[in-house]
């Protein structure tokens, strides 16, 4: 085991494979404070794995996911958010079922358990916090609004704004301007930018014009493994890259 | 934009009302439900046919459990039998130390044990039974048992993520093992033909038509108050995660909430409630008999509540009460008609009529009373309110 | 146990294995059925064991006429008999595909009540046309035999014909699914049922084939089954329970898991009922495959997948 780091998120030597094939093959990441990243890579890269081994819905066979220093890979899906991990899905998952208060109210971090959630009311402080994160999500005129009358995108930033409700350090986004218009996505920029600013933030995507716009730092992944990590730009004149993308 | 007010929940009496109570037509049923069972039924059926339909009332204790596991949780539990049968035994178990007295058990070879225990040479009464010579410990016990047999049967398979279709196979085969557990104990708990010939509570003598009837609305008083107790839990933020879990165990799962626990606590809370049914059953009828809490039994408790609307609290009982019903009229008149009727039943339910008679109810009837009593001058603002109804009424 | 010799000790337990063997056929039989069935049409069939007892049924029919009308061909009959349980149970699961499950796909939990209503109305059928006695086949005598292969180890023929019976339809179903067009179909339907109807594989006669021939498979089951038991109505009801379980222990999805699961309870089954009656037998088995599944839960052998 390696010491401590001032890491936020220090994942090492990270394998696991299916069956014998490996889909995530010994990957090495190291995510700072604060920091927003961008993961890339052709499909079958092993994006979304990567997202599924830090939230806990895979296991890995191998290696090590340290979050602030405690070590995740042994961990539940819901000890593990309450860690301070949010992940929002590839499609967007939300209750439709559920007005958009409803489901903002639902990812409200406290009585998460059995006996709590039976006790749980609708305190100032929670409506307050519902009223700022919906707000910042663009939705607080729709708080009434069953969830699966939203648009696509608006269903996008629901499910954003149910990790914000949550105030987690790190939050991971997969895909989160899939389906989005013009307009949707540089709106939806902007607001990563400024949840960026209080905690990290890791994004998988596929738009670059999207990822030009916001990364500080990119990853790029092929068959389990990182190939290139650096600045947008630098990535973008890698002939590796290049070959990756393009194929051989 | 609404104000932070409106909100926040208010005061507890308020909010409790609120919460049984969410709108109008919540109140409505639950009123119709309980004039009916209170004083339509008590006034105009014979004390037999009130005794029968006391025994339907039993049913009723597991679909409501059932709605609250199956229909707003997704587990379907195949196995209910079980539960009803924990509570239907630690009562009859309790009545039979009672009719087994030293007096008027004299003939037997070893006096003041059970009937079938002489029989079976057994000569001293077992340890298991001991706690039964107690109402109170009995009382406790109707709610224990249930309690930590569904625990137990439930918590491993949660927690490894068994799918529904395995757990649904799972109970089957525990209903099923009961069954023979039973069967297979003759000198222990009466074997297949059951412990019969239960006579008093406390010296109290059920078999009477006056002490039927006063059974009769106990049991209609705490199946309304299971159902009050039900809407509360469903109501409260336990109650959305139970239905989001159902839907997007993922997300929930990813909000940091413990799925396990929950999935266990609704089975449970559904294994106390049918075994409160099982037990007023044996009081009831005066036995109870493995072949009352076996696979097929078990499985008609599930077609009560699809009868009723898997989704509904108050459709689980009329459930219970319709085919209960339909079955002893004509079962005993046609018995080969009834089967293919019966088997009949579970398919159209399926594929016509999934969410039951509520289903039936929600979209057929009340659009045509609302359509009957709309006012000319409806505003797009009350329509909204209506839309919000239909989705908060269960 | 001090009465016994050791040949004789050996002896019991040859008979109890093979009798367990049995079993394990029966189990094997069941579950192929519901494994391909559940694999490929998310389908749970409750009324898996009324096909094999509609098989049973055939058998038993097939052998009176038989032996009324032409006593002559006694001895051959089987041949004949084998094939026509598998037809019937194939034609009426084929009815069964187009009128019911066809409209149930992927809806696991509510397929399980439908079945379970088709069986009962099944077993009515059986009441009400055939009649609610026990029945058995008229046999012939070779076939009731024994083998001995020492002075002290009787081994049923017909448990002998069963088992080389059931290697012959598995080693024949795996053969199907790998080499034939049917079973590429098949595979491919289980595999990605959108993208098979995109390549122009006519899904839903698969599936209606797949359900017949899962059905099929029982019926046979059920021929043999009338030459270790008598057939009722309701016979099927003993088998589905523990059929399901077999599949569940197995893993639901693997065949190697099932022929493991079905020889594990064949065999512990025989040899728990060899020390105990049978209800307190049936309830140590239940028993310990809880246990099993607590620290299993996906069964003993489940495949690593992405999900």
């Amino acid at each position: 085991m390696s010491s401590n780091t001032d890491f936020i998120l220090a994942i090492e030597d990270l394998t696991v494979s299916f069956d014998g094939f490996k889909a995530v093959d010994g990957l090495t990441l190291y995510i700072n404070k604060g920091e927003l990243r961008v993961i890339i890579g052709p499909n079958g890269a092993g994006k979304t794995t990567v997202l599924d081994l830090i939230s806990g819905k895979t296991r890995a066979t191998e290696g090590s996911i340290r979050f602030n220093n405690i070590e995740l890979t042994k961990m539940k899906e819901h000890q593990i958010v309450r860690a301070g991990i949010g992940r929002k899905f590839q499609t967007p998952s939300i209750y439709g079922n559920l007005t958009v208060f409803e489901n903002l109210e639902l990812s409200y971090p406290y009585d998460r358990n059995v006996f709590g959630s039976l006790r749980f009311k609708r305190s100032q402080a929670v409506v307050e916090k519902i009223f700022e994160v919906a707000e910042e999500i663009f939705l607080e005129e729709l708080l009434e609004k069953q969830a699966e009358f939203l648009s696509h995108g608006q269903k996008q930033w629901l499910e954003i704004g149910m990790l914000l409700v949550q105030d987690p350090e790190l939050i991971m986004l997969d895909e989160p301007v899939a389906g989005m218009t013009a307009k949707e996505r540089d709106a939806t920029a902007l607001l990563l930018k400024k949840i960026a600013k209080r905690r990290s933030v890791v994004i998988i995507e596929h738009d670059m014009g999207f990822v030009g716009k916001i990364a500080d730092k990119v990853t790029v992944l092929h068959l389990g493994k990182i190939i290139k990590e650096g600045t947008m730009e630098a990535v973008q004149n890698d002939p590796t890259v290049k070959k990756v993308y393009l194929g051989h | 934009m609404n104000s932070l007010k409106d909100y926040t929940d208010p005061s507890f009496s308020k909010l409790l009302y609120q919460r049984l109570f969410a709108n109008k037509e919540a109140l409505v049923g639950f009123l119709i439900l309980t004039a009916l069972l209170l004083l339509v039924l008590p006034l105009f059926l014979s004390p037999f046919r009130l005794g029968l339909a006391g025994r339907y009332l039993c049913y009723a204790f597991v679909a409501v459990g059932l709605v609250m596991c199956w229909g707003k949780a997704g587990i379907l539990s195949l196995g209910q039998g079980m539960f009803f049968g924990a509570g239907g035994y630690c009562m009859a178990m309790f009545l039979k130390l009672e009719a087994s007295d030293p007096e008027s058990t004299a003939i037997q070879t070893t006096p003041g044990i059970p009937d079938f225990m002489d029989w079976n040479q057994v000569t001293e009464l077992p340890w298991f039974w001991m706690p039964f010579k107690s109402f109170p410990l009995t009382v406790l016990l109707i709610l224990v048992v249930p309690l930590v047999l569904a625990f137990v049967m439930s918590f491993f398979y949660f927690k490894g993520r068994v799918t529904g279709v395995v757990f649904a196979i799972l109970t089957q085969s525990m209903v099923a093992c009961l069954w023979y557990f039973i069967v297979g104990n003759q000198g222990y708990f009466g074997g297949i033909n059951g412990i019969t010939d239960l006579k008093t509570l406390n010296g109290w003598d059920i078999r009477e038509d006056s002490s039927q009837r006063i059974l009769y609305f106990i049991c209609s008083l705490l199946l309304l108050a299971c159902i009050l107790l039900s809407r509360y839990i469903l109501s409260s933020r336990l109650g959305r995660v139970l239905v989001a879990q159902r839907d997007m165990e993922n997300r929930v799962r990813f909000s940091g909430y413990n799925i396990t626990s929950f999935k266990v606590f609704v089975f449970c809370f559904a294994a106390v409630i049918s075994s409160i049914g099982g037990a007023l059953f044996t009081l009831q009828v005066g036995f109870m008999s493995p072949n009352l809490i076996g696979v097929v039994p078990s499985i008609d408790m599930v077609i009560f509540t699809a009868v009723g609307g898997r989704e509904s609290l108050l459709g689980a009982v009329y459930g219970a009460l319709a085919v209960s019903y339909a079955k002893t009229i004509f079962s005993e008149a046609y018995p080969n008609l009834w089967m293919f009727f019966y088997g009949g039943v579970f398919i159209a339910i399926v594929l016509f009529l999934p969410k039951g008679l509520a289903g039936l109810y929600q979209d057929n009837i009340k659009v045509w009373v609302k359509n009957w009593m709309r006012k000319p001058e409806t505003d797009p603002e009350s329509l909204k309110i209506k839309e919000s109804e239909v989705n908060n009424v269960e | 146990m001090g009465d016994y010799t050791i040949q004789e000790i050996y002896s019991v337990v040859v008979m109890q294995s093979f009798s367990g063997l049995s079993l394990l056929c029966i189990f094997v039989l069941m579950g192929l059925g519901l494994y391909i069935i559940f694999g490929q049409m998310g389908v749970i069939n409750m009324a898996h064991a009324e096909f094999l007892v509609m098989g049973s049924y055939t058998m038993c029919l097939f052998s009176k006429f038989i032996s009324a009308n032409f006593p002559w061909m006694m001895n051959y009959y089987i041949i004949l008999a084998v094939p026509l349980s598998f037809a019937v149970a194939f034609g009426v699961g084929y009815l069964v595909e187009w009128l019911l499950i066809s409209r149930l796909y992927k809806r696991a939990l509510d397929t399980l009540l439908a079945t379970w209503g088709l069986s009962l109305i099944f077993q009515q059928c059986f009441r009400s046309f055939i009649g609610a006695r026990e029945i058995s086949a008229d046999l012939p005598d070779w076939l009731m035999g024994t083998w001995m292969p020492t002075d002290s180890i009787f081994i049923p023929v017909n448990g002998l014909v069963l088992l080389a019976l059931t290697i012959a339809i598995t080693v024949g179903l795996v053969l199907f699914m790998t080499k034939s067009r049917l079973g590429l179909r098949m595979r491919a339907t289980t595999q990605n049922r959108e993208m098979s109807n995109a390549l122009g594989v006519n899904t839903k006669m698969t599936d209606r084939l797949t359900f017949a021939l899962a059905c099929g498979i029982s019926g046979i089951a059920g021929a043999f089954f009338t030459t270790m038991a008598s057939t009722s109505p309701t016979a099927g009801t003993n088998y589905i329970v523990d059929s399901f379980l077999v599949l569940v222990l197995g893993g639901l999805g693997s065949l190697l898991g099932l022929f493991i699961s079905a020889a594990f309870l064949g065999i512990l089954s025989s040899v728990l009922e060899f020390f105990m009656s049978g209800s307190l037998a049936k309830v140590w088995l239940y028993l310990i495959i809880f246990v099993v599944l607590m620290k299993f839960t996906r069964g003993l052998f489940s495949a690593r997948i992405r999900t």
